[in-house]
């Protein structure tokens, strides 16, 4: 984990310096970064969005994209050659050859209609120069290197045949099969279900001893870097905040923000010993009194895709989404929905809005919505509301915040155009935004405001109910704390019941009142939040636990 | 592979029904008397009867489509009431003709398109980009036969570097060819051009870029298979839009194809022959889809494995 420093520097990167080009001029997005990487040792660089994490990759990689970025000043050199003033075509034998680079996105990655074989081999042709059979013998050797089942057959197969993990593997093989001297991977498993994630950062620091390759591993997640770090560089807004090993930085942060990063980080099994979620708002009397009639009650749901498409042949047999899930929320109170990507659990947050048919039986507020039309719905979808994933993708860019907000009071008749106005500005106060927010467009907030204005619109209609689909997931740590936080005190005051789905195993801790954990469209275990965390009983969830990365380099249990 | 044919043979002949069941009702709706035609202006009205009875004209409209379509199932698509021939033996006879003069507009159509697209999207923003915007623009923008008329003026009379018309050198197909693509060609280079750009942004060309690989390389073999499935789905349905400049093209440049039968037929509103030019019609545009989709697959796994 120490490295001794007599190991001999690979990549030094020294007071870079990279200007955007605006319509404002210049624009600094990299500030004087300099760092080094030593043979064989992983570098964590770690901020969140924003922090120029994903440039400094680019940069060296000689890929910032020409018509935006330009490097301004500063030097970025491999094994004492310095990159940042090479040719083109100089630079594209280093691509590839002496530093590949593993992306974020493993189901994009690869060309749709490129097999497996034809990506792997052509990287192979280009640096190593061997023809025909040699190509295709390293190209089997790799991915059976990345412990890919069925190598031969693989190479003929296309991207859209593997999963999403064996797609990340096949990336792996590919960055490697040239053995550079520099892997860069950029979020390789931020993509990627937990347990996957597990298997492929291992597999990543296997490889680095195996290949003798060092690895710059660009994450948001700090329990990643504590997993596989030897050495840290902490970004923000384009500068290096704090640089060191890995035990230090994190044991005893010296700067305030890493700190403040730090204590961000959800760390699981942090809520033991408790049964719901931790009280937030200060004035603790005026709870309200709340029913203990279930708000929402499933049972046996059962959804089936692809039902006969098409006349004349065109049939696809039916596929089973969701089968025999039944669970009940009360009043005030969370049901965390877990499980990886395929499990159904976003499945099962749709069906019970109506958005999808289903069978089964769904009451929510006393009324079933099973078998209701569309007009039918419309006085139960008062009561239960949606809160979605991507805070960028559910606003309508050319509808004004609080034209957003009104938008289901106008639909349901609710309010004149005079009580709109004072109904937006007191929502928008209630989720902690300034009521001039409302007659601004979504493109002038950031990610968390954005979130929430979506909560404000999901509260617009006073819905006992709302169904949270993975909403802070694409939020950075410290502002998904923040929304998890007021998602939490709307529920103290307003007695809102929240069916929240998520992959994220320490954001349901830190929710919930019970859980479930869904697989292959079923709940295979079900319970307290307490029972569920503290004494899994399902094989299943207790793999999912293990997998979960913890943020302290003591601990680690990847490698 | 072998359902999908199946499926489109079943489809085809649907919609040859349909497509004959309306041109046939527009045509009986027309003011125009086919038999008085026939006739001519001198004619007295038993004349113009008796040949009214002799085509069947004066049956009920839904017995004369029965007729029609027994006809057709038998491979017989009627006689031609001016020529007074078989219209399976005329449109046979100048199907060839228009085959090779649409094999040509659709070469040149593409051909340029896809480069002016190619060009455009890897110059993007460039001069080179705005020049092939403009210049498409105009392309799509200038009616047939205006852009029939400034090639012939430019390369047949100025330069006489081509004829003026007819048929039966491969110097003979240049200018009507050009002129059917172009039109075509100015809708592709945008089209490529934006498939291009979009593709040129997606993950796996950042991937080839990151792999080292020449910019030919991830242009010529990353980048356009994927910019080229939309293009071909196009193809299929552009066959349409080239049926009704055929029609114009082969009576600026004399050529002898069925676009010329037709443009005749209609003026004597030889019924027969403008149904049986439709109906062929309507057959290419439905085989443009089929050869689509079956070379769709080819280029793209994903749509294989369905």
């Amino acid at each position: 984990m120490t490295f001794p420093t007599a190991a001999p520097t690979v990549l030094t990167v020294n007071k870079l310096c990279v200007d955007a080009r605006t319509p404002e001029g210049l624009r600094r997005v990299l500030d004087d970064i300099s760092f080094e990487l030593k043979l064989g040792e992983t570098l964590c660089i770690a901020g969140e969005s924003g922090s120029g994490k994903s440039v400094t990759s680019l940069a060296i990689m000689g890929l910032l994209p020409k018509a935006s970025l330009q490097i301004a000043s500063g030097s970025i050199a491999l094994e004492g050659r310095e990159l940042s003033r090479l040719s083109n075509s100089a630079m594209r034998s280093v691509r590839g050859g002496d530093i590949a680079m593993v992306f974020q996105e493993p189901m994009t990655s690869l060309n749709p209609v490129m097999s497996i074989g034809a990506q792997l081999t052509e990287a192979i042709r280009e640096h190593q120069g061997s023809q025909g059979n040699t190509a295709e013998a390293v190209a089997l050797r790799m991915l059976d290197a990345v412990h890919i089942t069925e190598p031969a057959k693989r190479l003929k197969q296309f991207p859209h045949e593997l999963s999403g993990g064996m797609r990340q593997r096949v990336m792996i093989a590919m960055a490697l099969s040239c053995r550079p001297k520099v892997l860069i991977a950029d979020e390789p498993t931020t993509a990627l279900d937990v347990t996957v994630q597990a298997q492929i950062l291992k597999l990543m620091d296997e490889l680095k001893r195996e290949f003798g390759a060092s690895i710059i591993l660009i994450t948001h997640d700090m329990g990643v870097v504590a997993q596989m770090a030897d050495r840290v560089v902490i970004m923000q807004a384009g500068r290096i905040i704090e640089q060191g090993n890995a035990l230090p930085v994190f044991n005893a942060p010296k700067e305030r923000y890493t700190q403040d990063l730090l204590a961000a980080v959800p760390r699981l099994g942090a809520h033991a010993g408790t049964d719901g979620p931790p009280r937030v708002s200060p004035q603790i009397g005026e709870a309200p009194a709340l029913d203990r009639a279930p708000v929402l009650t499933v049972r046996s749901l059962d959804v089936t895709y692809g039902k006969a498409t098409g006349w004349l042949f065109g049939k696809k047999p039916p596929a089973s989404a969701v089968s025999g899930v039944s669970f009940e929320i009360l009043p005030g109170q969370t049901l965390g929905l877990v499980g990886e990507s395929g499990s159904g659990k976003s499945t099962t947050g749709k069906a019970v809005l109506g958005l999808i048919p289903f069978t089964g039986d769904v009451v929510i507020d006393n009324c079933n919505i099973g078998g209701l039309s569309q007009r039918q719905m419309r006085p139960v979808r008062r009561s239960a509301q949606m809160i979605f994933q991507d805070p960028y993708a559910s606003l309508d860019p050319r509808m004004a915040v609080g034209a957003a907000i009104a938008e289901p009071l106008i639909i349901h008749g609710l309010a004149n155009k005079g009580e709109r106005g004072d109904r937006v500005a007191e929502l928008l106060r209630r989720v902690g935004l300034d009521p001039d927010a409302a007659s601004r467009y979504p493109h002038e907030f950031s990610g968390g405001q954005r979130q929430r204005i979506c909560i404000a619109r999901a509260l617009a209609l006073n819905p006992k109910l709302i169904v949270a689909d993975e909403s802070v997931a694409a939020l950075d740590v410290s502002v998904r704390a923040r929304v998890l936080d007021l998602m939490l005190e709307l529920q103290e005051t307003l007695g809102l019941a929240y069916l929240l789905i998520s992959h994220d195993m320490a954001v349901i801790e830190r929710m919930s009142h019970n859980v479930a954990v869904m697989r292959s469209g079923r709940i295979v275990e079900m319970g307290s939040r307490r029972s569920v965390f503290e004494s899994p009983r399902d094989a299943y969830t207790q793999a999912l636990m293990a997998a979960v990365p913890i943020p302290d380099p003591a601990l680690r249990h990847v490698a | 592979m072998i359902f999908l044919l199946m499926r489109r043979l079943v489809q085809t002949a649907l919609i040859l029904l349909g497509v004959a069941a309306i041109t046939f009702l527009l045509l009986y709706a027309l003011p125009a008397d086919p038999a008085r035609m026939i006739a001519g202006r001198s004619a007295t009205a038993q004349t113009v009867a008796n040949i009214r009875h002799e085509l069947g004209l004066d049956q009920p409209l839904l017995a004369q489509f029965w007729a029609y379509l027994k006809g057709l199932t038998e491979g017989n698509l009627g006689r031609s009431y001016a020529q007074k021939t078989d219209v399976g033996a005329l449109i046979a006879a100048r199907l060839p003709a228009t085959l090779i003069l649409m094999a040509a507009g659709i070469f040149v159509e593409v051909l340029l398109g896809l480069f002016l697209g190619v060009i455009a999207a890897v110059r993007r923003g460039g001069p080179v980009d705005r020049f092939v915007m403009m210049a498409s623009f105009v392309g799509v923008s200038a009616p047939q036969f205006v852009a029939a008329l400034l090639l012939l003026y430019v390369f047949a009379v100025t330069l006489a570097w081509f004829p003026m018309s007819g048929f039966g050198t491969f110097a003979h197909v240049v200018l009507p060819a050009t002129t059917l693509g172009i039109l075509g060609a100015g809708w592709y280079a945008r089209m490529v051009r934006s498939a291009m750009i979009d593709v040129l942004n997606q993950d796996y060309v950042r991937t080839a870029r990151a792999k080292g690989l020449s910019s030919a390389r991830i242009v010529f073999r990353h980048a356009l298979p994927n910019a080229l499935l939309p293009v071909i789905a196009m193809i299929g349905i552009d066959i349409g839009q080239f049926m009704s400049g055929v029609v114009v093209v082969e009576a600026v440049y004399g050529w002898p194809g069925i676009g010329q039968l037709a443009w005749q037929a209609i003026q004597q509103v030889d019924i027969p022959i403008i149904m049986g030019v439709t109906l062929v019609s309507a057959l290419a545009i439905v085989l443009g889809n089929l050869v689509a989709d079956v070379i769709a697959p080819l280029i793209d796994p994903r749509i294989r494995a369905r």
